[in-house]
């Protein structure tokens, strides 16, 4: 490993600056992925700047029914937060679905937000990734690509985005609060992550030293009924294959409004609108619900290995639409 | 680049000076001598590594030492009480929760930290009713201990030590 400088942040200011005028200088939160990249040799950072002690780490209901959670609370603490599993209980489902319970402990709400693909080729320095060293080629393409992306990869880049917490954030349609040089901006969620196109080692629209220091939840009344579900190769502590964020509101039967998203299909945590139009007034029935599912998948291209993503999301949808319809009408 | 840090660990107060690329675990084992916690894997994926940092479990192969300034480390070894072991270690002893053990340290911290966290009402993906408080069936403990694997697998034998410890 490269030899590095560790500050650690007292406040967001100076690290900001810090950051900002060093292209060398990352910030490190939880680093559960970062420190792994750097005994990998992915990534080589000069200097670390450790932003957990900085104050992002409480969660706090705001008086307009919006919900702000600090960039460092930690998976763990934010999945057992009380207003996350009463209102929220999609992201609480998420969260414990990543990981382990050792992991959810480090981790840190913005940085599982920027983790990395686990593409098994940008994690292997000796193959080549577009990803990983622009220009050098997509390994996985031809591959094994069980794993990768059925909706909107390139031909440069087949990677998927590996958070559970980002899919359900993105049901929610939460916002990410940034702060950098030139001041704070609000990135929504469903617009912080970008699919590949030519550039596929920007994995995000953030710019180099600006930091995230806080997600907000919409109020959305109706996610207390919500639901994650996440189908992987063993029974925990896998990546997902395929993974539903959902949020269903019925009335007399029909479905008034709904939230959907997908993980581990694409490139970012995937807003499933297409299915969300389907069901919009449609019925809460099996075929309303695989209906929306392929109005969704209708533009999924498949990898030699991973042809079963089309179906298995199908399925999970329905099965978790049809769960939280019933549950509605109990 | 080296930094100096104080680490309190198993009770005592440690000051050293490490290189900013050292973990946490090769702080413990390399420098101070404190081997209970394993280097298996050396990613985070396999928990042989993990102590209980301020309180709760963490694999320390994935944090370097210089975060951890002024941290209280527990490792297994740390959490008998003198000639009495823990009752996780007594409970893993008593079920034959092991074989060949080089997990074990891990298990037993891990095994701490979640019985912590599930008296504190903490649910996990398999909890039914995230309202509720949590009862520690076979279910339950499986899935919280999934961060630690055990190649012998000595599963069945670690699940039912720990649902005794829990008692």
């Amino acid at each position: 490993m490269k030899p590095f400088d560790y500050q650690r942040a007292t406040d967001a200011d100076s690290a900001i600056a810090t950051v900002s005028r060093d292209p060398e200088a990352r910030y490190i939160g939880g680093g559960t992925n970062l420190v792994d990249h750097m005994k990998l040799g992915i990534t080589e950072p000069g200097k670390l700047v450790d932003i957990t002690r900085l104050p992002y780490d409480s969660v706090e209901s705001l008086p307009d029914g919006r919900v702000r959670i600090g960039a460092t609370v930690r998976n763990s603490d934010l999945a057992a937060e009380p207003v996350i599993r009463q209102r929220y209980p999609v992201l609480a489902q998420a969260l414990l679905s990543g990981a382990s319970g050792q992991l959810r402990n480090l981790a840190t709400t913005g940085g599982n937000l920027l983790q990395r693909t686990r593409c098994s080729y940008f994690q292997d320095v000796t193959t080549p990734c577009n990803k990983r060293e622009p220009g050098s080629g997509c390994s996985a393409l031809e591959g094994w690509n069980r794993h990768h992306a059925v909706l909107g990869a390139s031909e440069r880049c087949v990677a998927t985005h590996p958070s559970d917490m980002a899919v359900a954030l993105a049901a929610l349609d939460a916002d990410v609060l940034v702060a950098g040089p030139d001041g704070q901006r609000t990135v929504p969620v469903t617009e912080l992550h970008r699919l590949p196109g030519d550039e596929p080692e920007q994995d995000t629209v953030l710019r180099h030293g600006e930091l995230v220091t806080a997600v907000e939840l919409p109020s959305l009344p109706f996610a207390v009924r919500s639901r994650y579900r996440k189908v992987r190769d063993r029974a925990s502590y896998a990546f997902a294959l395929v993974s539903v964020a959902a949020a269903v509101e019925v009335t007399d039967g029909d479905i008034t409004d709904a939230r959907i998203a997908f993980g581990g299909l694409a490139h970012k945590p995937w807003r499933a609108t297409a299915a969300e139009r389907a069901l919009h007034g449609a019925p809460a029935t099996e075929e309303a619900f695989r209906a929306a599912a392929d109005a969704e998948l209708a533009e999924a291209e498949t990898l030699r290995d991973n042809e079963f993503k089309v179906p298995m999301t199908r399925n999970t949808l329905a099965s978790v639409l049809r769960e939280l319809t019933q549950q509605e009408g109990s | 680049m080296d930094s100096e840090i104080t680490l309190r660990v198993d009770g005592r107060r440690e000051t050293l000076s490490v290189d900013t690329r050292t973990t946490l675990l090769d702080a413990l084992r390399e420098r101070l001598g404190v081997t209970s916690p394993k280097k298996g894997c050396d990613h985070g994926q396999c928990g042989a590594c993990t102590v209980l940092l301020d309180g709760r479990r963490a694999t320390s192969c994935l944090t370097f030492a210089v975060a951890n300034d002024d941290s209280e480390v527990v490792t297994a070894e740390g959490l008998a009480e003198e000639d009495e072991p823990h009752p996780v270690q007594r409970a893993l002893l008593d079920n034959d929760g092991f074989q060949c053990g080089y997990c074990t340290p891990g298990q037993v911290c891990s095994a701490v930290g979640m019985l912590d966290e599930a008296k504190s009402g903490w649910p996990s993906y398999v909890t039914e009713d995230l309202d509720e408080s949590v009862e520690l069936d076979e279910d339950e403990i499986r899935e919280r201990m999934s961060g630690n694997l055990c190649r012998c697998g000595a599963y069945a034998n670690i699940v039912t030590a720990i649902r005794e410890a829990a008692e």
